[in-house]
């Protein structure tokens, strides 16, 4: 594993490697407590980010290891016009590892083209965002024991929401799992992961805008905020960000086992009173994302504990 | 109409009706100083209706931008007059600086020095998608 820009990048006994890795730092973390000691990690952030860049930050700290930080584009030579590739080329030379976010699609391939250490994509606009998914995939893997026979809900902005597509192929990967598409006309599914990800290999899916007619059915609830930055237009983004808002009084209607995730950050489409519903496990979410850092990072230095 | 038979060069047959001229451009082909003839609505027994060029000389095309254009081609090459060689295109696995990705969003829309490369993701319906963004090529 040279980069990790794409979650389909992973075979699924990768993914299960990588959940195995996690649940071993989560049972017996002394033991990886020094396991990256003299590694430096870079976490290059082009674009507003506080819970990713804290967790690989913080994913590395717990390995043992140190962190370069540039957590704007503003303060770093990407604000003089130096070029991805060349930023690739000159963090290469200070770090073991980088992690990258930016705003424009495809820049973490760009470095990992022209870096001479492994690139992990830290999110790339709305394309891709790989390590969200394996926070997600532990979630659901220590939540429900499994990651196959699933009724999958994903709710929200199904278009532009980088996480719900990753999640998608992730988990279509699985045996015996089906998606429940809820999302207003505008926010659907762009036709082509349907027809790539689910239609050519006779996933079943079904679309609906009506989030608690599909409750009842769901063993794991992916809501999603709309996201500002994803809109040019500002009175589309104004009419679609309230479509959708979770309370505990549309949780009654749903199965007890049900567990609801959510990448972060809420803004408004899960009201705060769902916190405290022993379904609700978006801050669990938060931390097994650093676990899977930490499993990914060690993998990709490949530091045998 | 008569257009005269070429004695060395290559005859690109069998292009799709009204797509000769985007080839010649794609090809480049205006940049040559030998005979180029564009003939188009011809009638075709297979295809009802199709254009070919033919090229007064033996250059090197690019097979890749043909396939990509317009995969049903077929290339005959021309010496002393006669039918020497007929190739069959095939669509390739990838093409740099074709096709330019119009995605806003792309790393290639702030980045003006980075080639544009589009794979072949989906050979039945010849879906290519840029390497960096995943957008679909629009022929």
């Amino acid at each position: 594993m040279k980069n990790l820009i794409d979650i389909l990048e992973l075979s699924t006994e990768e993914l299960d490697e990588l959940i195995a890795l996690a649940e071993d730092i989560i049972a017996r973390p002394e033991k990886y407590r020094e396991s990256c000691r003299y590694k430096k990690l870079a976490t290059l952030f082009f674009e507003p980010s506080t819970r990713t860049r804290l967790s690989f930050e913080a994913a590395m700290y717990e390995l043992g290891g140190q962190v370069l930080s540039v957590s704007s584009g503003s303060s770093s030579s990407a604000a003089k016009g130096e070029s991805v590739a060349d930023t690739a080329k000159t963090v290469s030379c200070y770090a073991d590892i980088i992690a990258m976010r930016h705003p424009k699609e495809g820049a973490p391939l760009v470095a990992a083209m022209n870096a001479t250490v492994p690139v992990i994509n830290a999110g790339d606009g709305g394309h891709n965002h790989p390590t969200q998914t394996l926070a997600d995939l532990l979630t659901i893997w220590r939540e429900k024991g499994r990651i196959t026979g699933l009724t999958i809900g994903l709710c929200g902005d199904l278009k532009f929401g980088r996480t719900v597509h990753s999640l998608i192929a992730a988990m279509a990967r699985y045996p015996g799992n089906r998606f429940v598409l809820i999302s207003p006309e505008e926010l659907k599914l762009p036709s082509y992961v349907k027809k790539d990800v689910l239609k050519n290999r006779n996933i079943p899916y079904t679309q609906t805008t009506d989030l608690e007619g599909a409750l009842p059915e769901l063993d794991i609830l992916y809501m999603t905020r709309v996201q500002r930055e994803r809109f040019f237009n500002e009175e589309d983004y104004l009419r679609l960000k309230d479509s959708y808002i979770l309370t505990p009084e549309k949780l009654e209607k749903a199965s007890k086992t049900l567990s609801i995730l959510h990448p972060l950050p809420r803004v408004n489409e899960i009201s705060v009173g769902v916190d405290a519903d022993p379904r609700a496990v978006y801050f669990k979410q938060v931390l097994n994302g650093k676990y899977m850092r930490m499993a990914l990072i060690l993998k990709m230095l490949e530091v045998e504990v | 109409m008569k257009i005269d038979s070429i004695k060395n060069g290559i005859v690109i047959d069998h292009i799709t009706a009204g797509r000769g001229l985007e080839l010649y451009q794609l090809l480049k082909l205006d940049r040559l100083d030998c005979s180029v003839a564009i003939i188009q609505n011809v009638h075709s027994n297979k295809m009802g209706r199709k254009d070919i060029i033919k090229i007064d000389a033996d250059i090197d095309l690019d097979m890749d931008i043909l396939g990509y254009a317009d995969p049903d081609v077929t290339v005959d090459i021309i010496k002393d007059s006669a039918l020497v060689e007929k190739r069959s295109i095939d669509l390739p696995p990838q093409l740099t600086n074709v096709i330019f990705c119009k995605n806003p969003r792309c790393i290639t829309a702030t980045e003006q020095e980075l080639p544009h490369v589009f794979r072949l993701t989906d050979l039945e319906n010849r879906i290519y998608r840029c390497i960096y963004c995943e957008t679909k090529a629009n022929k």
